[in-house]
């Protein structure tokens, strides 16, 4: 699965990060990042906690402003314009650590909202897709039940098919396993790995190295706000070559 | 004290039922705009809507139906006393509402609001589809708590010449010289009113508290 590490070509980038620094008043949270993501790449980023993951991927779809570099999303420029950051999100689908589910909706619900507000798709419509990606993620039968009825793992796969509704050319997760239960990750990881299959784009911040080592295009290292290693998966497992990588490397293989 | 002063009473606690209406009404209009306001992300409109809180929860009832009556009146602007009621009691409302309910907006998770931008749902959408509901909800002990201060509150409308509950209870016992038994019957009427909304309060209080379905 894994490609070659041939320099993006930028034609061909979906996602196009260029010099990009965000501060969090005082506090440095992303230094000069540098990233291009090609249609249909699968990324996975990871790195110690606080090193600016969550900040990097939430740029992309402008839930974080940043104050200086460029970001290029399917070739819309986010600027400070409203309409720039709309079309971007409808563009890029997000799951979240924390599932966010809309508590007050059933799962058929969370899943027709945007397309229908959004998308102005009918009830009809999306109704019918919403059930389509439901049972591709394997939880048709619960679309009537409210999110606190379902377990962890299930109020994920729910989160999944719900950003999938809106037909996104780009995936985010943010660790969306690590708030589950050991026993429902591998329930969320094989559906990711199935969206994998079917040529998604994929930016997943996660500390599943399985996962990394099956589906990921690249992986790529941060600490402290920086990049500091991009490699195959085979390469920066076997051979990380930057000293925090491989410290980093060492924890999460102590703690599996 | 016989049935003409029974019923007496009667109109002033119909009154009474009218003021709370109106505020609660107007009051829960403008609040929910306040509370709007208070949340927007614009730092000059939130900070204004703040300010307008502090002087409206800051200042007493009386003196804010006494500038609306008699003060607009000196300057030009004679309003009768239902317009200055409700004016009043709407501003004053919105402030204690619009609070409340900037309170819950905000104890909405983070998440809830973040998951909707990533979703590209527009502001209005985000506030009708996900904040506001999940906010109504919060707000409820606390908005049906302020509903039974705002009912005791109406007897200030008797400043600007409504006789409403308070004040009939006034001039009843002012006839018949039996001030316990008249503020005795006109307490048991606020207890009346008051009483199982409180219990209301405290029971969606419970209920809320409860682990969600
Ligand atoms: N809203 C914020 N305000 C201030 N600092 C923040 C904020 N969000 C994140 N940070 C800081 O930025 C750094 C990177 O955070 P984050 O991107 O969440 O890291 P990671 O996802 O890699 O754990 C952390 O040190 C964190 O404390
Ligand atoms: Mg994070």
């Amino acid at each position: 699965m894994s490609a070659s590490l041939s320099p993006p070509d930028p034609g061909d980038a979906l996602i196009s990060m260029t010099g990009v620094d965000k501060w969090y008043g005082s506090f440095h949270a992303l230094k000069s990042v540098d990233l291009q993501v090609r249609r249909g790449e699968k990324i996975v980023l990871c790195g110690p906690s606080g090193s600016g993951k969550s900040t990097l991927i939430r740029c992309i779809n402008r839930l974080e402003t940043v104050q200086q570099g460029r970001i290029v999303v399917d070739g819309i420029a986010l600027d400070d314009s409203a309409q720039a950051v709309d079309a971007v999100r409808r563009e890029v689908g997000m799951v979240f650590q924390s599932f966010n589910l809309f508590p007050h909706k059933t799962v058929l619900e969370n899943c027709i909202l945007a397309p229908m507000r959004v998308r102005k798709a009918s009830r009809a419509e999306a109704e019918a897709t919403a059930r389509t990606y439901l049972d591709r993620v394997r939880i048709g039968e619960q679309a009537g039940k409210y999110p606190a009825q379902l377990s962890g793992g299930q109020q994920q796969r729910v989160a999944i098919a719900r950003a999938l509704c809106m037909e996104p050319k780009v995936m985010l997760f943010d660790e969306p396993t690590s708030a589950l239960d050991p026993e429902m990750v591998k329930e969320v990881l094989d559906t990711m790995i199935g969206l994998a299959r079917d040529g998604m784009t994929m930016v997943c911040v996660t500390h599943e190295m399985g996962f990394a080592r099956q589906v990921a295009d690249r992986v790529i290292f941060m600490a402290e706000g920086e990049i500091l290693e991009e490699a195959t998966p085979d390469a920066f497992f076997r051979t990380p070559r930057h000293p925090r990588a491989r410290a980093f490397l060492g924890e999460i293989l102590a703690h599996h | 004290m016989g049935i003409p002063e029974l019923l007496f009473l009667l109109q002033g606690l119909k009154w009474t039922l009218a003021l709370s209406a109106i505020g609660f009404l107007g009051g829960g209009i403008a609040g929910l705009l306040v509370a709007l306001a208070r949340t927007s992300e614009r730092t000059a409109l939130a900070r204004g809507t703040a300010a307008y809180i502090a002087l409206f929860q800051g200042t007493p009832l009386l003196m804010q139906l006494f500038v609306t009556y008699y003060g607009l009146a000196l300057v030009g602007l004679q309003l009768d006393p239902w317009q200055a009621v409700a004016i009043g009691f709407t501003l004053n409302a919105s402030a204690f509402l619009g609070d409340i309910w900037r309170g819950s907006i905000e104890a909405v998770p983070r998440g809830q609001v973040e998951a909707a931008r990533a979703l590209s749902l527009g502001y209005a959408s985000r506030m009708v589809d996900i904040v506001l509901p999940q906010a109504f909800r919060i707000s409820l002990p606390a908005t049906v708590g302020y509903l039974v201060q705002l009912i005791k509150g109406t007897s200030l409308a008797s400043i600007v010449g409504f006789t409403e509950l308070a004040r009939a209870g006034a001039i009843v016992s002012n006839q018949i010289f039996k001030p316990l038994v008249v503020f005795g019957i006109v307490g048991a009427m606020y207890f009346a009113l008051c009483f199982p909304l409180s219990l209301v309060g405290s029971w969606l209080e419970r209920r809320l508290a409860a682990p969600t379905r």
